[in-house]
Formats: structure tokens, C-alpha cells, sequence
């Protein structure tokens, strides 16, 4: 394989300032891929993950937006094309959780998470998609979750969110197959980051038993799938979801 | 008025600048799929300065013109 696949090409990656997302533009950085993160409020981690980006000699730049806001997310895809001068790479990836058992669960606490996680993709899909379709090429990958495949207790917000996202990235691929462009999915299993740090140790160990592998994934594992079906290689994979979950879900 | 402009982006989207367009003119006539149809009218509402509502269907030419006369009405 070509370590450098992603030559000449740009990526879009929301949520990039850290945890898988920022796994993500790194190894798109270092197959040479110039590399655009959104973060909403994570300024300090944006800038020091730009710092690594630029260090692998690509073109790198962060950008603040809440992608559920749809005309800050229109003008700033805008702004970015500009930027860059092309675009070839939507990565959704930006998410957030607000566990609760749905009988506990309040209004704002479904619909902040729907907002950001399925409506965000939504949001960058429709702009971004309609510059990609210009081009007639292009890759568009959405971060799932084994979540919302199988659903998971307390995840009622954050697995449905998930679970509408593989039907977006279903029917945008048989629309923009037309052009070309293909949309496909990856659905993560329990992954050492940030946020599945906050989990407690009991729940943790419960989690481990489930896992055939036995061991929590890595952001990399993402990430290197994510290289994959953003390069050359990948042309023919399109309305696919792939997990990567150690076998959680079989 | 509105038609010449809408021929124009349509010559200039084929990169076909002797294409014979009228009002009564198909998009399959002229080989446009779903996709071209979108793409011609967000250059059309970019061009005019408008939003069209793209809730029925458009089948010609003449359904595009209506929508934007109605639109900068």
C-alpha cells in the first residue's frame, strides 16, 4: 500500500480536535492528506493538534462552528473550499453523549445529542456534498456506533442518533453514486478516549467480558480504516457500514 | 427575460452553447438527471437571488421559469 495515498488530496474532519477525530487527521496527515478540523469548544486541543498536522508538512487549519447550526456550517464549508482551494474528504465525527435511562432522560438531553450527532451530519453532508457532486468525486464517512447497532442502556439519544446516521449515509450514497461520490459508515465499538474514560470501572470490566478481543479499541483502528476509505483504494465500497469493535456485535 | 437567463446557465452547465431550449424543453430531453436538476436550480436561485421551493415536480423548463417568476414576483 502507498503511504502516501492521500497525496493532493483535503480532508474535513468535525470534531478533530481530539479523541478519534483527531486520530483521524493525523493518519490522513501522515498518508499526506492536507487536513481541516471543526471543533466547537475545544480551542486549546484544536491548536495543539494543528501544531502535529503542520509538523507532518501538510496544510492544516482548525475551525470553531457547531455543525447543528445549518448557516454557520454552510458559510463556513464555503470559507474552508476557499481556504483550501478543494475539498475531497467529509469526515462526521463530531459527537457528544448525555447518558441517561430514557425515564430520566429530559427533552434538551435527546435533542442536544441529535442535534450535534445526526443533524451536524446532515448539516456538513448537504453542503459539502453539494461541492463534491460538482467535482464528481469525493468521500464522505460518517462515524457511527456499534450503539446503534445494538442498541446500549442509558443510550436512547445517542444510539438512535447513531442508527439515523447509518440511514443517511445509506441513502446519500445511492443518491451521489450518480456522481461518483461515496458515503459509507463506520461503526466503532468501545474505543479508549475521552469519553469512554467517564465510564466506571464495574461497567468497564462488564464491557470487557463482551468484547472477544478483549481489549477496548484504539482510535487508530479507526483512523486506518478511515485512511482506507478515504483513499483511491476504496472506489467500489459505497452505503457500507463497517464495525470495528473487537467483535462486540457479532 | 427569465427564460434567457435560465437558457443561458443551461448552455453554460451542458458547456453546450447551441442547445435549443424552450419553455416546453424536458430535463430528460436534455439529458439531466435528479442531480442535474438540483444543481441547475441552486445556480438558478444563486443566479436570481432567490429560494425556489422544490416540493413538486419538475419535469420542464417552463416549470423552472414559473417557479422563479413567481419567486422575484
Amino acid at each position: 500500500m502507498d503511504f502516501y495515498m492521500l497525496t493532493g488530496k483535503t480532508a474535513l474532519i468535525t470534531g478533530g480536535a481530539k479523541g478519534i477525530g483527531r486520530a483521524i487527521a493525523l493518519k490522513i496527515a501522515e498518508a499526506n492528506g492536507n487536513v481541516a478540523i471543526i471543533y466547537r469548544g475545544s480551542k486549546t486541543n484544536a491548536e495543539a493538534t494543528i501544531a502535529e498536522l503542520l509538523a507532518l508538512g501538510v496544510q492544516a487549519k482548525s475551525y470553531q462552528c457547531d455543525v447543528s447550526d445549518f448557516n454557520a456550517t454552510k458559510e463556513l464549508v464555503a470559507q474552508i473550499i476557499k481556504d483550501f482551494g478543494d475539498l475531497d474528504i467529509l469526515v462526521n465525527n463530531a459527537g457528544i453523549t448525555n447518558d441517561k435511562l430514557l425515564i430520566a432522560m429530559k427533552e434538551d438531553d435527546f435533542d442536544s445529542v441529535i442535534n450535534t450527532n445526526l443533524k451536524g451530519a446532515f448539516n456538513m453532508t448537504k453542503h459539502v456534498g453539494a461541492y463534491l457532486l460538482k467535482q464528481r468525486k469525493g468521500r464522505i464517512i460518517n462515524i457511527s456506533s456499534v450503539s446503534g447497532l445494538m442498541g446500549n442502556v442509558g443510550q436512547c439519544n445517542y444510539a438512535a442518533a447513531k442508527a439515523g446516521l447509518i440511514g443517511l449515509t445509506k441513502s446519500a450514497a445511492k443518491e451521489m453514486a450518480l456522481r461518483g461520490v461515496t458515503c459509507n459508515a463506520i461503526a466503532p465499538g468501545f474505543i479508549d478516549t475521552d469519553m469512554t474514560k467517564e465510564l466506571k470501572p464495574e461497567i468497564k470490566t462488564e464491557i470487557l467480558k463482551q468484547i472477544p478481543l478483549k481489549r477496548l479499541g484504539q482510535a487508530d483502528d479507526i483512523a486506518n480504516l478511515c485512511v482506507y476509505l478515504s483513499s483511491d483504494l476504496s472506489g467500489y465500497i459505497t452505503g457500507e457500514v463497517i464495525k470495528v469493535d473487537g467483535g462486540l456485535y457479532i | 427575460m427569465v427564460l434567457e437567463k435560465v437558457v443561458e446557465i443551461l448552455r453554460n452547465y451542458k458547456d453546450e452553447q447551441d442547445l435549443e431550449v424552450t419553455m416546453d424543453s424536458t430535463f430528460e430531453e436534455l439529458e439531466l438527471d435528479s442531480l442535474d436538476t438540483v444543481e441547475l436550480v441552486m445556480e438558478i436561485e444563486e443566479a436570481f437571488d432567490t429560494s425556489i421551493e422544490m416540493d413538486g415536480e419538475l419535469t420542464t423548463i417552463g416549470d423552472v421559469v414559473e417557479l422563479i417568476e413567481k419567486a422575484i414576483a
